[in-house]
């Protein structure tokens, strides 16, 4: 047993510099995102108009979030507007996500099954890494800008240049405006863009399957597409499924290329993503936002972006660890009760 | 006869492997000129004169004119107004820049902060962390904005760089790499030698825990270089000296349609030339940093 002296030396606290270490994270983000997704929340429930709506904007209950979720019988009434603009670029986002995601994640899967077979021998790897990942560093404006001029409605864009020197009394392609095309145009885009990133995520979890599983299904004689369907997929599961959400999150915010993908001021419709939207809804006017709209479809994003987090954690949780603590605490029940039957005697 | 027939097997799965190497080189070839094609031919048209693009179609021969489109973009009335890739470039500098500082400096603090002492609010703040890990910008966008207004900080860059102090992915990343890699015996040395507790951090710590602050001030840097939202979010009336590469960039993109294409695709150029350099130089770690940390926007 120690003395009470003993103990209060061992006791020498250092508990007070966690507190002083983390001290300016949490202020500086308590300050900059916590007080602002507060604002958002509050700003949802009051007038559009000016900022600063606490002191001067009327609070309205959830009018927003009732003119954007179900618009108004009024056709011509600014909630309807709002709400058809929502669903729409709602539904721009759905589509180019899903349009996005699918060929993406099977590019990447078939890529880094590739790089990680063991058998084939490709020379060169890195450099085709470092390639494959180099669309991803580019600022998104300069990769808008470039498409642009790839896939630009004008006559001078590389597509139109090729297409109209194909033969004569064609018709220059309005590709950046048209309603699929432009879509097309973005999904791609995005495509190129993240296909390097997550066949690199797709790789490093492939490469934590023991590679002695592999030399078994080779010597079992198994051929390429049985490793793959029966054993890389199914260990790739979980990796995948956080890939899955993870880009989703990421789908809902998309909003660079969305936004710059034209020429001129207007932003084209058929590709505004709901980002996009919210943006535009406070920050057009900024000194007369819409404010409130703004707010709601924000909380409501808010919301669905939780969700999916959630998703994620409950994927990505650690099972072993869950189970052992599930067995430790199945252990100290039977430890207890055997002491309860043994009439208090603890061992 | 059993010999005979495992050589024969044996070539055949040979050719087989030699069959699938060509198939898969041939795809991984594919996608690099895709990856690239955009890239070259943006280069190529970006040293060729409005002219040639118009009058000679695609290219993928670099011409001489690249100075002269750099010029047209200081004297065109079309982009002088904003134009100015070199304020550009500083300012993006000095974001990205303190930014990258700040974000690997605190998170690292941080981490350290709550993997090396006990204090009874660990357990909550390491949770908080990772609820808030999350929380997309765009979602606070309404009401930092509102916030901004309040607080008069529209055009400045206070609150550009002021909030990479607080990452939480980051510091998440570093807890992580701290716990798997950093032995707190060390610490202890150092307090029986009588280091103080800030100068462990950073005259121990940081040196030992160079490799993640490398990657992760690398991965930081790139995307406040390449942050096009909260920038124009916050610089809102745009002024000539104050813009950043991205906004630039957006802002030649937007011009319509009667626009010099040299100088168009010159300016593109040039605000993709830093980012990429930097990455040629530094992929190894790059790569390796995404494959250890998952780093998605």
């Amino acid at each position: 047993m120690a003395t009470a002296a003993q103990r209060r030396i061992k006791s020498v606290s250092y508990a007070k510099y966690g507190y002083i270490f983390t001290a300016p994270f949490f202020i500086v983000y308590c300050i900059f995102m916590l007080w602002p997704l507060i604002q958002t929340f509050q700003l949802a429930f009051y007038d559009n108009g000016v900022f600063e709506p606490l002191k001067n904007a009327e609070f309205v209950g959830f009018d927003n979030f009732k003119a954007i979720l179900f618009g108004d019988s009024n056709e011509f009434s600014q909630a309807a507007v709002i709400h058809e603009e929502f669903l729409s670029t709602m539904k721009n986002t759905i589509i180019i996500w899903v349009g996005n995601f699918i060929p993406q994640i099977i590019l990447s899967l078939v890529l880094a099954v590739w790089f990680t077979d063991l058998r084939v021998k490709i020379p060169g790897k890195q450099f085709f890494k470092v390639v494959m990942y180099m669309p991803n560093i580019i600022t998104a404006a300069s990769v808008a800008g470039l498409f642009l001029s790839l896939f630009g409605d004008s006559q001078y864009s590389v597509i139109n240049q090729l297409y109209l020197s194909g033969g004569e009394g064609r018709e220059q392609l309005m590709l950046a405006t048209g309603v699929w095309s432009s879509r097309i145009i973005v999904m791609f885009i995005q495509v190129w863009m993240w296909f390097g990133n997550t066949m690199i995520m797709l790789m490093s979890g492939i490469m934590s399957i023991n590679t002695s599983i592999y030399e078994a299904c080779e010597i079992d004689g198994a051929n390429s597409r049985q490793t793959f369907w029966r054993i890389t997929l199914p260990l790739l599961k979980s990796m995948m499924v956080y890939t899955l959400l993870t880009s989703m999150i990421g789908g809902l915010q998309m909003f660079d290329i969305p936004y710059m993908f034209h020429t001129g001021a207007v932003i084209n419709d058929n590709i505004k993503t709901v980002a996009v939207f919210i943006y535009e809804l406070f920050h057009k006017n900024y000194m007369k936002p819409s404010s409130g709209y703004s707010a709601a479809a924000s909380v409501i994003l808010f919301f669905i972006t939780g969700i999916l987090g959630a998703l994620v954690f409950y994927v990505q949780r650690d099972k072993d660890a869950i189970e052992i603590k599930r067995k430790r605490k199945a252990a100290m029940k039977e430890a207890k009760r055997k002491q309860a039957m043994g009439g208090g005697l603890g061992l | 006869m059993s010999k005979v027939k495992y050589d024969a097997d044996k070539g055949g799965y040979q050719a087989h492997l030699i069959f699938k190497s060509v198939l898969i080189y041939l795809g991984l070839i594919i996608l690099t000129l895709i990856c690239l094609i955009p890239i070259w031919i943006l280069i190529v048209n970006a040293t060729r004169t409005t002219d040639q693009i118009i009058q000679d179609g695609v290219s993928l021969i670099p011409s001489t004119h690249l100075i002269q489109n750099i010029k047209t973009l200081y004297t065109n009335d079309l982009f002088t107004p904003f134009y100015d890739a070199l304020t550009g470039l500083k300012n993006s500098l000095i974001i990205a820049g303190s930014c990258c500082a700040l974000t690997v400096f605190f998170s690292g603090l941080t981490a350290y902060g709550l993997v090396v002492y006990d204090f009874r609010a660990k357990g909550p703040m390491f949770t908080f962390i990772l609820a808030v890990m999350m929380v997309p910008t765009q979602v606070t966008a309404v009401g930092f904005m509102n916030m901004l207004v309040d607080m008069d900080l529209l055009d400045s860059y206070i609150p550009l760089i002021i909030p990479s102090i607080a990452a939480p992915a980051i510091v998440f990343f570093m807890r992580q790499y701290m716990l798997s890699s950093f032995p707190l015996d060390i610490i202890e040395a150092a307090r029986i030698d009588g280091c103080s507790e800030f100068r462990t951090f950073l005259t121990i710590s940081i040196p030992m825990m160079k490799p993640a602050f490398a990657v992760q001030a690398i991965f930081a840097f790139i995307q406040k270089w390449n942050d096009y939202y909260n920038q124009s979010l916050v610089l809102v009336s745009g002024k000539k000296e104050q813009l950043t590469m991205p906004m630039i960039v957006q802002k030649v993109i937007s011009i319509d349609r009667n626009a010099d294409y040299g100088a168009n695709y010159a300016a593109i150029f040039l605000s993709i030339i830093p980012v990429v350099l930097i990455y040629l130089f530094l992929s190894k770690f790059i790569i390796a940093g995404v494959a250890a940390g998952g780093v998605k926007e």
